[in-house]
């Protein structure tokens, strides 16, 4: 295990009464770098995702973020970290201004209306800053929300699903601040999507998860020339319906 | 970038005012929440001073025994708010589906435990100040008037509260909402045994010793020595902050053990039913 990686797992696995989520994965992500959780419905993705925030403990096996021990030694971390998830909720009475000042808050962020109002501005959360997140559209939510996992300048950011419910260009947009984040931050992004286009675009290295296996790990590039596919969707299909086993058991 | 690792301070009151602020303002911003706060309450305390006027209307030991209901009652409200008000914070993380952005934020068990105790304070003062306006001008009853006796009282009857509530969050986290009803009904469980309005020597004598494991108990014994009989029993009040620790501190290592069994089973990002 490299001591560099920012995140590291080693043969983790994850069991949850008797059904197995995480079937012993390996991976490791450098610094700055921005990888894809590629994998269908149940493949393991946001399990793997809750081990890397220390929100699930691993059955066996070890995983690390930042060199700290998850999630055995994550109040070392967990300020330099954020996510965003559709499985959790920001208070839906709270406004949007209140909800980012109670994070600011827990993440200890300094001058706190000073980064919401640069968030706000790249954002483009002014209009509804003052409204209830609970009335808002969830486009705007996921915005918020988006806004919300940066507040605290994290060195480590966890997107599950981030443009899922989105409008294309609303996605996109979305796609486009966080593309800018990661390079102004340098900042180390694990990305978990069933959008190829988003990982197309996004992201550098994709990890192919199967049944809580890693069915294949490379650049996207690599990936489509060795599937002999053109888009991610048709290698992620091939993946999903184990064509390319059935391809090389035929040859 | 910094190079790793950092750490962060183990405890802060940053923190614990950034939950403050959240329920704050979600207090704020919803009336029927506040109005909750001060109604059964306000029910209770008409009801039992009614009571209380009816049986002062006799003489001697019942009249005086009377007078204790009022106090009684007032004082079970604040075991019972004071827990639901620990409670009903906690839910409302579970209702907004907030739990997993908490736990995933730097905000750590103890600092989240001492948010949801000075929110059941804040909603305590909010809901009880004006039941005991009224407890004053219709009936006579200062609860002011029980002088240092009634930090005794108050401090180990919110201890049990803050026990009861840290159990119920501990059993929120492993079971979900599920768990709910207990959150509106354990306190109720000790009830009986806690002899609220009636002497612990009412009790089958084989029952006596469960009761007196309960820190209520203590304080409602208390309450009837310095109504009835005008003596402060200190000793009453010293047993109760013993059994509080014990529970307090079981409480908060039983709420530890869930919320570690609630990672392990994979629960706290799926809180629901």
């Amino acid at each position: 295990m490299s001591p560099r990686a920012a995140i590291s797992a080693d043969q983790l696995v994850k069991v949850f009464k008797g059904t197995t989520a995480v079937a012993g994965i390996s991976f490791q992500l450098p610094p700055g770098s921005i990888t894809a959780l590629l994998g269908g419905n149940g493949a393991g993705k946001t399990t793997t995702i809750a081990m890397i925030m220390g929100l699930t403990v691993p059955t066996s096996g070890t995983v690390s973020v930042l060199g700290a021990q998850m999630p055995q030694q994550r109040y070392q971390v967990l300020h330099r970290m954020n996510f965003e998830s559709p499985y959790v909720d920001m208070p839906m009475r709270l406004t949007v201004r209140q909800n980012l000042k109670v994070f600011a808050g827990l993440y200890g962020v300094e001058d706190p209306d000073a980064r919401i109002a640069t968030l706000a501005d790249e954002f483009d959360l002014k209009d509804f800053i003052d409204r209830p997140t609970g009335k808002l559209s969830s486009g705007q939510k996921t915005r918020v929300s988006v806004a919300k996992s940066l507040l605290n300048h994290p060195e480590v950011l966890l997107l599950d699903e981030p443009t899922a419910s989105l409008d294309p260009d609303t996605a996109d947009w979305v796609r486009g601040r966080l593309e800018r984040y990661r390079a102004v931050s340098g900042a180390t992004v694990l990305l978990a999507s069933h959008n190829m286009t988003e990982v197309e675009r996004l992201c550098e290295r994709v990890i192919m998860l199967k049944r809580g296996r890693i069915e294949d790990d490379d650049s996207p590039g690599r990936l489509l020339a060795r599937y002999g596919r053109d888009t991610l969707e048709e290698v992620f299909l091939d993946v999903a319906r184990g064509r390319r086993e059935a391809r090389e058991a035929a040859q | 970038m910094s190079a790793y690792p950092q750490t962060q301070v183990s405890f802060s009151p940053h923190r614990i005012g950034a939950m403050v602020l959240r329920y704050w303002y979600l207090l704020r911003s919803s009336w029927p929440r506040v109005v909750e706060l001060i109604y059964w309450p306000m029910v209770q305390v008409l009801t039992w001073g009614l009571i209380q006027i009816y049986v002062a209307q006799h003489s001697g030991f019942f009249a005086r025994a009377g007078a204790t209901l009022i106090g009684a009652m007032l004082l079970w409200e604040i075991l019972f708010r004071g827990q639901l008000g620990f409670s009903i914070s906690f839910l409302e993380e579970m209702w907004a589906r907030n739990l997993g952005n908490l736990m995933m934020s730097p905000l750590r068990p103890a600092e989240f435990v001492a948010a949801l105790m000075v929110m059941s304070l804040l909603r305590l003062v909010i809901g009880m100040v004006p039941v005991f306006i009224v407890a004053l001008a219709f009936f006579g009853f200062n609860v002011y008037q029980l002088g240092f006796a009634f930090v005794f009282f108050f401090v180990n009857l919110i201890l049990t509260s803050w026990s009861i509530g840290i159990l119920v969050s501990g059993l929120l986290l492993r079971h979900g909402l599920g768990a709910e009803s207990l959150a509106w009904t354990l306190a109720f469980l000790i009830l009986p045994l806690s002899c609220v309005y009636y002497p612990v020597s009412v009790l089958p004598e084989w029952l006596q010793p469960f009761s007196w494991l309960l820190p209520p108990t203590y304080v409602f014994e208390g309450l009837r020595a310095l109504v009835i009989d005008r003596v402060f029993r200190a000793d009453l009040m010293l047993g109760a902050l013993a059994l509080n620790s014990v529970y307090f501190a079981a409480a908060a290592f039983a709420f530890l053990r869930l919320l570690e069994s609630a990672r392990r089973q994979g629960t706290l990002m799926q809180t629901g039913e």
